[in-house]
């Protein structure tokens, strides 16, 4: 078996070997057009990589944990993740290895490579799918190019490939990946061109920057666009760019750097230039009988081809399709940068002020009317928020999955979620909160007389330390009963979580800052020079990433807060003359009626409860997300409102729908943690990793399936629970 | 969960196409003995298996009635680890004898036309078990309770 070809040995029947990127370069070559020189690594290389290390089913048991429909986009994340692993972790057979490094040394020998994805029948159904796999721009030296070629295949699996899992047909048995070696060619212009404009047919498309394109490509560097008209073409719009920065070839991998002023003024291309670029796309495009999309770059006024493929509608941009938002997440560590800059330096700050404003307002005063129209106020405020937070908060969480990218490639570690060690301990506002209650247990063991006082009831006077601390608690983390919704509770919950934790031994976060600085100094070690700047920021947005993806949370429900204690006050008036009725009110319910006081709320019958149904069968087991290492079992404490959370004792297993970081206080009590939501980045898996505690993510039903008081098993090194039924079954 | 709502569908299919099982009784003291059986399903709840009278598991199954049954779809391939169901009976044996074993040998022949000299041979025992429960383990990991409908 042969695992290479070079670019002008591809014949039509080697079509499905190669890929469809590198059939249509092989066709260009073979033309004449300029395109750089490449050695294709075909799809059975790919495919007796899977045979000879058995890795094939280990991918199949991983995308089929559960059913499809049922995986979140998170969920979709961890098994790119994981499958991503399984490739760095495996080695190439010492045969495969052997021919491939030998094809290499005689095509390259030394020379700087782009190492692309091909997937068999990309022209086709992942034509529509551009950037769903990866490729790795600069690669020197045959072991990193080895290295990439199996990221190359990694990506297969990637995330977005599974997101569209059923329209790419993607299969173990069936699908594989094609690999092109090509020589990089470091221009200083690059850019795309659409020889059909996705908006007008008579018109087509350049864009341009600047070095090289990736940052086009991956939209952190913003191009200059012109518009031509295909008959004639003629230049019929230019926008210009801001021009700030440019990608260039570093050591290794590409770098941004400051554009200087007179290339910051100038337009990468010239009227000239784009018509030869445009000519050049129209060539292709005649050359393969449709409109094609080109990657292209000058080097020394030279221009030279990239890759091509064919313009197809439709893919994941198709309206109403909220996948494609999904896809946005996937950003660049320089658009990432500037996001945190954003977030930081302008959302955060404005936020806090507008919920201390809403805290500080006094609701009591306002006359009716004016309530009425500050709930709408307040409603209109925290939907804004929402925006902002899908906007801007979510996807910067993303810096997480970045750094960890960057972590696993470095490290190679036997655990894909290592990384995450390094990026907790400090400054969660959920921890600070879980450190005071910690603190307020301690005092509590400490002194038997106080915790006899509080369990009589009395709250103050007995201990001026404690008395301080749960001040402080209650003015700056507010009441714990209150969830999404509603509000529970009140201080005696408090207290009653207190005594519980004061009776159970301390929490311990598992880190200690010294511990975590040691692990980052190994992790900065692997890298020099440049490397280990970019390694050290990379880090530090992870960091960034991570404490906000905890703390947004909690700045927002601060936001809902003030919305709530306004409909809260409304509900208090209309109490009066509704009675029971004000209770189940919305906001929007609550401004009417405080409005119109003939006004009554309209309620359908209500519907009884639906038969249980599949009552004779029960869950035994199930297979979710491993999200926090360690095996534990213990009782039950299923969550379905803050009142159960409050509940909580300690060694029970925390069995919920999705944790968000205003319900995280319990978790130190408990031994284990199940929830619905599936997926590193949530919030339970967060502070699970924080305690030590096992976690496991990503079970169907969890909170039906089990119930309080079963006896649950948490398995957070597989990602399993065993659920022990209270009750026997027949 | 869609897992659980055609679970039922897929066991009672699985219990049709598939003919042969793991069979474990227990044996002297209580050591385990496992051997494969042909067998047929009356439902979910009902299972019938036969053996002849000299063999090691029906001197089990004379002295401890209680018996486990496999039944699985595994092809013999990889992709059995994430495709394949498996299906453990838990339940007690007993042997069929008069108007009952009649009906037995007829069901169990309409499922095993070539295995009805076999199964109408005077040392051969026809036994029906009688499910308690089953065990049902999907996509390599999860596991399901099932109660047995009549």
């Amino acid at each position: 078996m042969t695992y290479t070809l070079p670019l002008d040995r591809v014949e039509p029947r080697d079509r499905e070997r190669v890929g469809g990127k590198a059939y249509s370069l092989s066709r260009m070559a073979r033309e004449g057009l300029p395109v750089p020189e490449a050695l294709l690594v075909t799809a059975d290389a790919y495919r007796d990589y899977l045979r000879g290390t058995g890795i094939g089913e280990a991918i199949a048991l991983e995308i089929n944990r559960k059913i499809a429909d049922q995986m979140r986009w998170e969920e979709m994340w961890d098994a790119a993740l994981r499958i991503r692993n399984l490739f760095l972790r495996t080695p190439l057979p010492a045969g495969i290895r052997a021919e491939l490094a030998r094809a290499i040394e005689e095509s390259f020998r030394g020379v700087a490579v782009v190492v692309r994805s091909s997937a068999p029948g990309e022209d086709s159904a992942t034509a529509s799918f551009a950037g769903l796999h990866e490729s790795f721009v600069n690669v020197r030296g045959t072991d990193a190019i080895l290295d990439r070629i199996r990221l190359v295949w990694a990506s297969l699996w990637s995330d977005a490939a599974l997101l569209y899992r059923k329209e790419l047909g993607l299969d173990v048995a069936r699908s594989a990946m094609a690999v092109i070696v090509q020589e990089i060619v470091e221009g200083d212009r690059s850019g795309v061109a659409f020889s059909v404009s996705p908006e007008n047919p008579s018109q087509g498309v350049i864009e341009a920057v600047h070095g090289l394109n990736q940052g086009l490509v991956d939209g952190s560097v913003e191009p200059d666009r012109w518009v031509l008209d295909r008959g004639s073409g003629r230049i019929l719009s230019h926008r210009s760019a801001a021009r700030q920065k440019a990608l260039y070839a570093g050591d290794s991998g590409v770098e941004a750097r400051p554009l200087p002023a007179a290339l910051a003024a100038t337009p990468p291309l010239d009227p000239e230039e784009v018509l030869l670029v445009f000519r050049a796309v129209v060539d292709v495009e005649r050359f393969f009988g449709s409109p094609q999309d080109v990657e292209w770059t000058i080097r020394s006024g030279r221009l030279c081809l990239l890759q091509a493929r064919p313009i197809t509608t439709g893919g994941p941009t198709a309206a109403g399709d909220p996948r494609a938002w999904n896809l946005t997440l996937r950003r660049s560590f320089e658009n990432l940068k500037a996001l945190r800059q954003e977030v930081e330096g302008r959302w955060l700050p404005a936020m806090t002020s507008d919920a201390r404003a809403l805290a500080g307002a006094d609701l009591e005063a306002l006359s009716d009317e004016e309530l009425a129209a500050e709930i709408e106020r307040r409603q209109s405020l925290h939907a804004k928020w929402n925006d902002i937070y899908y906007a801007a908060f979510i996807p910067l969480a993303h810096g997480i999955r970045l750094f960890g990218q960057a972590y696993n490639d470095a490290l190679r570690p036997e655990d894909p979620y290592e990384f995450m060690d390094l990026l907790g301990g400090t400054e969660m506002i959920s921890l600070e909160r879980n450190r005071l209650l910690t603190r307020m247990a301690g005092r509590i063991r400490g002194n038997p007389g106080l915790a006899e006082a509080l369990r009589r009831g009395t709250l103050a006077g007995t201990d001026t330390a404690f008395d301080e601390d749960f001040e402080r608690f209650s003015r700056t983390f507010g009441d714990l009963g209150c969830g999404t919704d509603r509000c529970f509770s009140g201080q005696g919950a408090l207290v009653g979580l207190l005594l519980r934790m004061a009776a159970a031994p301390p929490a311990r976060e598992r880190f200690d800052a010294g511990q975590i600085e040691r692990r980052r100094e190994a992790f900065l070690a692997r890298f020099e020079g440049d490397a280990r700047q970019r390694a050290s920021e990379m880090l530090d947005l992870g960091r960034a990433s991570y404490r906000l993806r905890d703390n947004d949370n909690i700045h927002l429900g601060k936001i809902e807060g003030g919305l709530l204690a306004a409909v809260a006050e409304g509900k208090r008036r209309l109490s009066g003359r509704m009675g029971a009725e004000s209770r189940d009110l919305s906001a929007e319910e609550t401004a009417r009626a405080l409005r119109d006081p003939a006004w009554r709320p309209k309620r359908g019958v209500p519907r009884p409860c639906a038969e249980e149904t599949g009552a004779d069968l029960r869950v035994r087991q199930l297979r979710g997300q491993p999200a926090g290492p360690g095996i534990a079992s213990g009782p039950a404490r299923v969550i379905s409102g803050p009142e159960d959370l409050l509940e909580i004792r300690a060694g029970e297993i925390l069995v919920c729908d999705s944790i968000d970081p205003n319900m995280t206080f319990a978790v130190p009590l408990a031994a284990g943690i199940v929830e619905r939501r599936g997926g590193m980045l949530i919030h339970g898996a967060i502070i699970a990793r924080e305690y030590g505690i096992p976690c496991v993510t990503g079970i169907p039903g969890a909170a039906e399936v089990v119930r309080t008081g079963d006896r649950v098993s948490v398995d957070g090194w597989l990602g399993i629970v065993t659920i022990e039924p209270r009750l026997p079954f027949v | 969960m869609e897992e659980m709502e055609n679970l039922r569908a897929r066991l009672d299919e699985m219990l049709q196409s598939q003919r042969l099982a793991v069979l474990s009784t227990s044996g002297a003291g209580g050591a385990p003995y496992s051997n494969l059986v042909s067998f047929a399903a009356l439902g979910t709840g009902r299972l019938l298996f036969a053996t002849t009278r000299a063999t090691r598991k029906y001197a089990n199954l004379t002295a401890d009635a209680r018996v486990a049954l496999l039944i699985d779809n595994r092809r013999g391939q990889e992709a059995d680890f994430h495709e394949a169901l498996a299906a453990t009976a838990l339940g007690s044996a007993v042997e069929l004898a008069g108007e009952e074993r009649d009906r037995g040998v007829a069901a169990y022949t309409a499922k095993f036309p070539f295995l009805e000299e076999f199964v109408r041979a005077p040392s051969c025992a026809l036994f029906r078990m009688d499910v308690e429960r089953w065990i049902v383990v999907t996509r390599f990991q999860n596991v399901i309770e099932v109660s047995p409908l009549p």
